[in-house]
């Protein structure tokens, strides 16, 4: 893939090095609990990704200092913050403000308006991406807020924190 | 062999704007010259065009009847204006010769009378066929875009119900029609101030990728495959489907040559390779394409898997 | 005066409720397959998705219109009739049909049902509506996009049905129901198998100075600078070359959507019944903002208000809207 060769030698992308590794092991825990939660209360979601059931993905949030992977395996979740300078091979990459990728698995934003204005950008199986996308819009209610009411008071507050301040962010592209 | 025999080679009608001279001379030497059946004439894509070549018709059609064709007027493929309508009510009233329809809108005014079913009419199934023969038709062209085993099994079906079935074997594929004209927003016009900027392009008006790899081709309205469709190797299969008459769409190259170059094929006078041969010196190295028979991209040339 | 039902998309059960929340009049979907024209991954539904789809719509008074608007190739057409008994079974309210031999087979099969001519059929003139009207008893027209206002309105007086029109989305250049395109480049049919720049054949490629290809089947549909706007990957939208235009230029249509919350008035003056959006692959975000901001347009409509129009360009493909032929024969 044209797009990962050009990631990996992009500079000014936070995560590199022994901090992201750091950050990438701390948030690890709290990555496998929320995939596993999701999975048990959406089963339907599965069905929708037909064969991508097995593709790799990799969510890029551009202003984190780690990229996640997902492959969104039934039978083998793997979910997983991943430092930059050690992604694996994926099927396909999404990549896009952290707040943008989080409204759009609430579909609070619409992925085809992101793609459009040039917020989201989608490289690697294009099938695969449109599976997820409409797998993902199929669950009702909010992924972010049950994500966010496992960890009880605080994690409500933090998200709502995170939203406000993007909120007022001026959006811009995925690439900045 | 028996099968190959009966079968009907056709020339569809002229999808461009060509000079009224130029159809002039066109159609005497394809009367004079050209191993075809039957022709298709009239305008298919742009009714602004008609004024240019209807009052040649009369003649024309004489002309070809006269060296034993059979004649078939086509009409439009999109209807939509009142000069439209009114052309498609009249050509519908006629009682001679016979008439193709690509419009349902001709379908309405023609009623239960006799009249052929163009390749506009999108008949893709067995079931669609069979209710267009109750209503009168007694021919089908089928959609360029139909893999083989469709074409089969719409062929069977056709001759069950004793009305012809035409494919496409050569030319370039007819993609797409549109209310609005790309050759006039090329030149930065509309359709309605066009100028016929369309009558400098004899064989459609090329479009190439941003990386400058040839890909479709401007007709007025219509958008056609770069690629000219070619079934030659094929016609041995289409015959033991059942598929009656082979369609060959006029392009600016020696049509006698092309229509000469399929009934040799057809008569076992030539096997089909070498045809193949000539037909590609007389189409002057452009691009071949089979893939939409063999149910691939339509741009694509496979190779048979075993010869005919 | 008509009543202007709002047709919205539903691409899932979850879209489908998330449209009858904003106030549709009705939904229109499709099974998991070539039956309908958005036969697109990981889209559509199940007939037990229907089933509960339909029970939900009904409870809140919204109508079900099922797709089956694409054209069965020859030694296929079990599967769309299969698709109609399934549909007349879990009680859908119409079904929306645009080839003939199907048309026929439901009215002959479900005389019950409504017929909904699809835009796929492709009808354009009073006599190519009433062909369908009086052959299979269609109650409704679903027009191209490529008619003015006073060509609709005159359409209405000539023909015996009821008119749906497009009012938002994707704006479709070609006459639909007669585009090979994509098969042309991928060897899946619009008309065959209900694909359209099928993603598995989609590719983005991102350049080292930011801009971006898109790809369809390896052909260059377009590139966009870094800091240009997007639209679909479908060759209709692409930028090409021609001996006359040596810079790429959008030689048939720019990426732009359909806008024509200025016209509902006229167009419910022209004797429209029905505004459709379009949009089955769009996501709950789109539905939700599109339907609910037509829904208080029309209810301003109907209470003989001033219509309160939301600001919807930034749904909109290329950031960008037209009204396209409705406004002017130029368009054309």
């Amino acid at each position: 893939m044209t797009s990962d060769t050009v990631l990996s030698r992009r500079p000014g992308l936070p995560g590199q090095g022994a901090v992201a590794q750091l950050a990438c092991t701390l948030v690890q825990p709290l990555l496998s609990r929320v995939v596993r939660r999701i999975a048990a209360a959406h089963p339907s979601l599965f069905a929708r990704l037909g064969p991508h059931q097995t593709t790799d993905f990799l969510i890029d949030p551009v202003e984190l200092p780690f990229a996640l992977h997902l492959r969104p395996d039934p039978l083998a979740l793997v979910f997983r913050a991943v430092p930059r300078h050690a992604v694996p091979q994926v099927g396909a990459t999404i990549r896009g403000r952290f707040m943008l990728l989080l409204e759009l698995v609430d579909s609070e934003e619409d992925g085809d308006a992101a793609f459009f204005s040039r917020d989201l950008e989608v490289t690697g199986d294009t099938e695969a991406v449109v599976r997820l996308r409409n797998a993902l819009d199929d669950v009702d209610g909010s992924i972010a807020e049950e994500t966010a009411s496992m960890f009880g008071a605080p994690g409500r507050t933090i998200l709502a924190r995170m939203r406000r301040a993007y909120a007022n962010e001026p959006k811009g592209h995925a690439t900045r | 062999m028996a099968v190959k025999d009966m079968m009907k080679l056709t020339l569809g009608p002229i999808a461009y704007h060509w000079a009224a001279d130029t159809r002039r001379d066109f159609y005497a030497r394809i009367a004079d010259e050209a191993p075809v059946d039957e022709v298709y004439l009239g305008e298919v894509i742009c009714s602004k065009r008609a004024p240019f070549h209807e009052p040649d018709l009369p003649g024309t059609i004489e002309r070809l009847q006269r060296a034993g064709k059979t004649v078939v007027l086509s009409s439009l493929a999109e209807v939509m204006l009142k000069r439209e309508r009114r052309a498609t009510e009249d050509l519908m009233s006629m009682e001679w010769p016979e008439i193709e329809i690509n419009n349902a809108a001709g379908l309405y005014a023609r009623g239960n009378r006799p009249h052929r079913i163009g390749p506009f009419m999108n008949a893709y199934n067995e079931a669609t066929i069979a209710w267009m023969a109750r209503q009168g038709a007694t021919h089908v062209c089928l959609p360029t875009e139909m893999p083989a085993p469709a074409i089969a099994v719409a062929a069977r079906a056709a001759g069950e119900l004793g009305i012809g079935i035409e494919v496409q074997v050569f030319g370039r594929a007819p993609l797409a029609v549109s209310a609005r004209c790309y050759h006039a927003r090329a030149h930065g016009r509309t359709k309605d101030n066009c100028r016929f900027v369309c009558e400098d392009d004899a064989d459609g008006m090329p479009l190439f990728t941003r990386n400058e790899q040839p890909i479709l081709r401007v007709n007025g309205i219509q958008t056609q495959s770069e690629s000219y469709v070619d079934l030659l190797p094929e016609t041995g299969q289409l015959a033991a489907d059942g598929v009656t008459h082979l369609r060959l769409m006029p392009q600016d190259v020696d049509m006698v040559g092309v229509a000469s170059a399929f009934r040799k094929v057809l008569n076992e006078e030539q096997a089909p390779d070498e045809a193949e041969t000539s037909l590609r010196e007389i189409c002057r190295g452009r691009p071949f394409s089979n893939g939409f028979y063999y149910g691939e991209a339509g741009y694509r040339r496979i190779a048979m898997a075993t010869p005919a | 005066m008509s009543l202007a039902e709002l047709i919205c998309p539903a691409g899932t059960p979850a879209a489908l409720r998330t449209a009858v929340d904003a106030g549709a009049d009705a939904v229109y979907c499709g099974f998991q397959d070539a039956t309908n024209a958005r036969n697109f991954p990981g889209l559509n539904f199940t007939p037990e998705e229907l089933e509960a789809s339909v029970a939900h719509a009904h409870a809140k008074a919204t109508k079900v219109l099922l797709a089956l608007n694409t054209y069965p190739p020859a030694g296929k057409v079990d599967l769309w009739r299969q698709a109609a008994d399934t549909g007349a079974r879990l009680g859908v309210d119409a079904f929306i049909v645009a080839d003939m031999g199907v048309a026929d087979y439901i009215a002959r099969t479900h005389p019950d049902k409504r017929l909904h001519l699809s835009v796929q059929a492709a009808a354009s003139s009073p006599e190519a509506i009433r062909y369908y009207c009086e052959n299979f008893g269609v109650r409704r027209v679903v027009l191209p996009r490529i008619l003015t206002i006073p060509e609709i309105r005159q359409i209405r007086k000539e023909i015996p049905c009821e008119i749906e029109t497009f009012i938002f989305g994707n704006h479709g250049l070609m006459v639909e129901g007669r585009c090979s395109l994509t098969n042309y480049l991928t060897g899946q049919s619009t008309n065959m198998d209900g694909v359209c720049s099928p993603a598995s054949d989609v590719e983005y490629l991102r350049h080292e100075d930011g801009s971006m290809s898109s790809q369809l089947a390896g052909f260059t549909i377009d590139r966009f600078s870094p800091d240009e706007k997007a639209g679909y990957p479908t060759i209709c939208k692409g930028r090409y070359t021609a001996p006359h235009r040596s810079e790429g230029y959008y030689a048939f249509e720019e990426p732009i959507s359909l806008n024509l919350s200025r016209l509902l008035p006229e167009l419910i003056d022209a004797g429209v019944h029905a505004f459709k959006i379009e949009g089955r692959q769009r996501s709950k975000s789109y539905v939700r903002g599109v339907v609910s901001a037509f829904r208080q347009a029309v209810d301003d409509i109907r209470a003989g208000r001033e219509a309160r129009i939301a600001d919807l360009v930034a749904l909109t493909e290329g950031q960008k809207q037209t009204q396209g032929a409705f406004e002017t024969r130029k368009w054309r």
